[in-house]
């Protein structure tokens, strides 16, 4: 309505546009709903429009009086929209009348040309228009998607079938304005449905709602294509609109061209017709309502670009710095009046930071709001019923992390519905319900935001999932056996295992968990699997609020200020005096602390950072001087570690800032923050720290865990490496960041494909590089080992193992590479290790030549 | 045919006189208390906080291959634009900005050393001495370091 004020004053094309677009939904919504006098006004000023927007008519001042006053009055009859009826919009339709040059024929010629014209500056550049009607397309057809799944629910709620008309037919309506014909003739065939479903002729089974959401999946496919190209002319929709037909055989009206029903009033043609009788007398009060209600959201709601709440965010940052340091400055002054202020500045500042907090934050139903479109399409692909269910929908969290968690939700429901909940026949055989069910729930507790999603399914079966991950030894006999159910159910969510009986295209190819352990961990998240045998399982999430600010805590080291991540803090240790001295071990060199009873490897912060001087070991020898350890017990993934500091100082809440580019490659680092006095502190990278001590890779049933420590030496550019050789002379190094897992294979398990050497691992082919054949070694490992060393490298893309005939050490070292003069891409470089020289391989280059073939069959 | 001139942001470092395109230059501030950063780049001299703003502070001294400054002399900082964020240079003493005339340059002598030419874009004759035009693009980009 306000748009139609607006544009009245200055009418240039996109305006036009606008409110052209915006009558033609009143006109659609009120002709839908029986407003037939609002209907009547609204067409006779779109018609007005179309001629503006074609520049039949020239926008003169008595023409934008007219439409003015037009408009006005249509205010004041949505006001009064129950009696709007009985009113008196004859007037007003006259007087738009007056001032088109041929009433009758422009009826026809305006709907043909309108959309042409529309299309030509359309189609060269996405006017804002287009661009709106684009936004809001997304919307129309996001918002009849989720009624659509619903109406399934509740097959006769008027309210929702009213509001998926009025979504498609805006659709329509504006793909028809802007020349976009085949989203256009889609909509009204997908419209046409509806009505009929609406007048009562046609009941929704669930053919229906499948074609309906496929004609939906198209439109956004088509208005994915306007965005794109511009045009929709490349969308086939023939598919959609034959299906849509066939189940149409009994109304034989739908088979009208849909140009000839979009000339005339469309949304007036369905009603009338259908239910002129019982529609004023049924007008419900829940769609007036509805209507009133959103007329009021979308006039108190705007959009704002995101970079502009980011920028909003990062000044009320500084105003609080600013404000802190006044406050400090206030404790020392004896103005009372300053004083004064100064807290009201305080209390204005924290209320402004919160505020500005909350814009950023989102619902978490605009996550789950596709989730029962997914576990529709799921459910009856595989043949199962299931229900979902949702709690706490309202749920807030920051903008980013709702982006975030979109994916692993996705794929926990998908996995819900694909392994948790049973086939009908099984359920009913076990006594439940045949309809699965499908909860999920989010709630805040303790400052961080908890997604539960459970099914009562089968639940997971912890004995098979002990035996698989054992088949695929991913643990060990003992650990096996020692494991509780709990503990076991966890193994699910490590790389590479999947108890699937059968890979479907849906899940079960064992990865998915792991990366959405992955992802999850990655915004500071935590994720529990807890299951009862027959009686399903919930998978827990726990997610802080916002990635912005994160509690920390911050330790001193050398005289510089650390924060550390609250999520990876497990417990703090000080050990005082003698203590220090006699509860420090080491293993090979490399200090450890028994923390009930377990050995925890420690990690010296000065030492890693390189900040010691003498780069003798602080915990070493001249311990007595210092008579205090802290040790700050970190989790990486799944390893714990002890990390040295100087000084523990006090948890805080820090907001987390980027570091610039230059910075992104030290791992040690997740960003910096301001500190309360304004100084700046490096927020540290505890899974970064763990990588970089070498202890987060991935060693576990190699045997080689007690070297793989290594010998710490303090420096700062020290890297892992993995020493092999190939039975002769040579020695070559790999950086164990690029080793992924080290195994042993037997000769008989090699298999040939292609011509090539390929193993089977973990599900998938895996490619032999003998590394003998590569560099040229003659020594055979071809006759005289039964079992073969395979160093198994993997990326995003390839994968490949490098056979190799002794796995000698593994080293930390500071890695001085010389390139070789060959210029082999096979070597990173040489490099002088444990007084030999030693080639240091690239195994991202091996893999990638020797993987090419096979990279189709590993991609998922 | 007008006479085109740009202007530049101008600073000493070591005896150099050095020049930036003032367009480039977001605001030149004090010695601000920094904050090391272990194990990075030994140009990157540490972490200012610039009103809320995170900003990495290059030595350019240690950039351009001098020796270091002495302790007791505090570094001015000339903050650049750099993309999103902003990078902030560490400089001996900053200078006037002076208006130049294009026809003043002439790319920089060949015989500058090494780890200096890639940086410097070129050299203006101003009648007292020769104004160095840094290549800021080169000078952010720490690639090599």
């Amino acid at each position: 309505m306000l748009a139609i004020e607006a544009g009245g004053a200055d009418m240039d094309t996109d305006l036009v546009n606008a409110v052209f677009r915006t009558m033609h939904s009143i006109k659609g919504a009120a002709g839908f709903l029986g407003f037939t006098r609002i209907g009547t006004l609204a067409h006779g000023l779109e018609e007005l429009l179309n001629e503006l927007r074609n520049r039949e008519l020239t926008p003169t001042s008595e023409v934008v009086t007219s439409v003015l006053s037009a408009a006005d009055f249509m205010k004041g009859l949505i006001d009064a929209v129950e009696s709007s009826n009985d009113a008196d919009v004859a007037p007003f339709v006259s007087a738009l009348q007056r001032f088109r040059p041929g009433a009758c024929e422009a009826d026809a010629s305006a709907t043909t040309v309108g959309p042409a014209s529309g299309s030509i500056d359309a189609s060269i550049t996405l006017t804002d228009a287009v661009r709106e009607f684009l936004i809001e397309c997304r919307e129309n057809i996001d918002q009849a998607e989720r009624d659509l799944v619903a109406l399934e629910e509740a097959p006769d709620s008027p309210a929702l079938i009213n509001s998926i008309f009025r979504a498609v037919h805006t659709l329509k309506g504006g793909a028809g304005f802007l020349g976009y014909g085949v989203l256009e003739r889609l909509a009204h065939a997908a419209e046409s449905m509806l009505a009929a479903i609406r007048g009562g002729q046609r009941v929704l089974t669930s053919r229906i709602t499948s074609c309906l959401l496929a004609a939906i999946d198209k439109c956004r496919e088509g208005v994915g294509l306007v965005e794109r190209s511009g045009t929709d002319a490349a969308l086939g929709v023939e598919g959609v609109l034959r299906d849509l037909r066939a189940l149409d055989e009994t109304d034989a009206t739908t088979d009208e061209p849909c140009a000839s029903r979009e000339a005339e009033t469309p949304p007036a043609v369905p009603l009338p017709r259908t239910a002129p009788a019982t529609r004023p007398a049924a007008a419900p009060a829940e769609p007036i309502a509805g209507e009133k209600g959103s007329a009021a959201v979308a006039e108190s709601t705007i959009r704002v670009d995101v970079c502009l709440l980011d920028k909003l965010m990062t000044r009320v940052g500084e105003l609080v710095l600013a404000r802190n340091q006044i406050l400090q400055h206030a404790g020392v002054m004896e103005d009372s009046a300053f004083i004064s202020t100064a807290q009201r500045l305080n209390l204005i500042t924290t209320e402004l930071q919160e505020s500005v907090m909350k814009t950023r934050m989102r619902p978490i139903g605009n996550v789950w709001a596709k989730f029962p479109r997914v576990v529709r399409d799921l459910a009856s692909q595989l043949g199962k019923q299931v229900r979902i269910e949702m709690e706490g929908k309202e749920t807030e969290l920051d903008k980013t992390i709702v982006e975030a968690i979109k994916d692993p939700l996705t794929h926990l429901v998908r996995n819900s519905v694909d392994h948790g909940i049973e086939t009908p026949e099984a359920r009913r055989q076990a006594g439940k319900p045949i309809e699965g069910r499908l909860f999920l729930r989010a709630f805040h507790e303790g400052g961080q935001v908890n997604i539960e999603i459970s099914d009562d399914g089968a639940g997971l079966n912890v004995d098979r999932i002990r035996r698989k991950a054992l088949e695929r030894g991913l643990i060990s006999g003992d650990q096996a056996a020692r494991m509780t159910d709990r503990e076991a159910a966890q193994i699910i969510l490590l790389p590479g295992f999947s108890t699937a009986e059968k890979v479907t295209s849906v899940s079960g190819r064992g990865v998915g968990m792991d990366v959405v352990k992955t992802n999850i961990e990655c915004i500071g998240g935590m994720i529990d699997v807890q299951s009862r045998p027959g009686k399903g399982t919930t998978v827990k999430i726990k997610i802080p609020l916002t990635l912005a600010i994160i509690p920390a805590l911050i330790v001193t080291n050398g005289g510089d200020r650390y924060a550390i991540p609250q999520v990876s803090l497990l417990e703090l240790v000080r050990l005082e005096g003698e203590q220090v001295t006699q509860s420090i071990e080491y293993v090979h060199g490399a200090p450890v602390y028994r923390l009930r009873g377990k050995l925890l490897p420690l990690v010296n912060l000065s030492e890693r950072l390189g900040l010691t001087d003498n780069g003798a070991r602080s915990t070493d020898g001249s311990s007595d001087a210092e008579k205090v350890l802290n040790i700050v017990v970190l989790r990486a993934a799944d390893r714990q570690f002890g990390l040295i500091v100087d000084r523990v100082n006090d948890t805080e809440e820090i907001v987390v800032k980027p570091l610039s580019r230059h910075l992104k490659n030290l791992s040690e680092y997740a960003g910096a923050t301001i500190m309360g006095d304004g100084a700046v502190a490096l927020i540290l990278d505890v899974m970064g720290l763990a990588v970089a001590s070498g202890l987060a890779t991935e060693m576990r049933e190699t045997g080689l865990g007690a070297n793989s420590v290594g010998e710490a030496k303090s420096g700062r550019t020290t890297q892992t490496l993995l020493v092999v050789d190939l039975g002769d002379s040579r020695r070559f190094a790999l950086p164990t960041s690029m080793v992924s897992r080290l195994e042993k294979v037997r000769r008989s398990e090699i298999e040939l494909a292609d011509d090539r050497e390929v193993i089977q691992y973990r599900g998938a082919i895996l490619p032999l590089v003998r590394l003998s054949d590569v560099f040229g070694e003659s020594a055979g490992i071809a006759t005289d080992t039964d079992d073969l060393q395979v160093v198994v490298y993997s990326d995003e893309q390839h994968r490949c193992g490098l056979v190799v005939r002794n796995i000698v050490d593994i080293v930390e070292t500071e890695l001085k590479l010389e390139s070789s003069q060959g210029s082999d891409h096979n070597l990173l470089g040489t490099s002088v290790i444990q007084q030999r020289v030693t080639d240091v391989v690239n195994p991202r280059n091996l893999a990638r030549r020797h993987s090419q073939w096979s990279s189709g069959a590993l991609a998922r | 045919m007008t006479r085109k001139t740009r202007q530049f942001c101008t600073f000493h470092v070591d005896g150099l006189f050095l020049g930036i395109d003032v367009q480039q230059v977001q605001e030149v501030i004090r010695y601000q208390a920094m904050t090391r950063i272990p194990l990075a780049p030994g140009a990157i001299r540490g972490l200012i906080n610039l009103r809320g703003q995170i900003v990495t502070a290059l030595d350019l001294r240690c950039r351009l291959g001098l020796p270091p400054r002495d302790a007791e002399q505090p570094p001015m900082n000339v903050v650049l634009r750099d993309g999103e964020s902003s990078v902030s240079l560490l400089v001996d003493r900053i200078g006037d900005v002076v208006e130049v005339g294009d026809e003043l340059f002439e790319p920089p002598p060949a015989t500058i050393g090494t780890s200096a030419r890639d940086l410097i874009h070129g050299c203006y004759k101003l009648e007292s001495r020769l104004l160095l035009a840094l290549d800021t693009k080169r000078v952010v980009e720490l690639t090599a370091a």
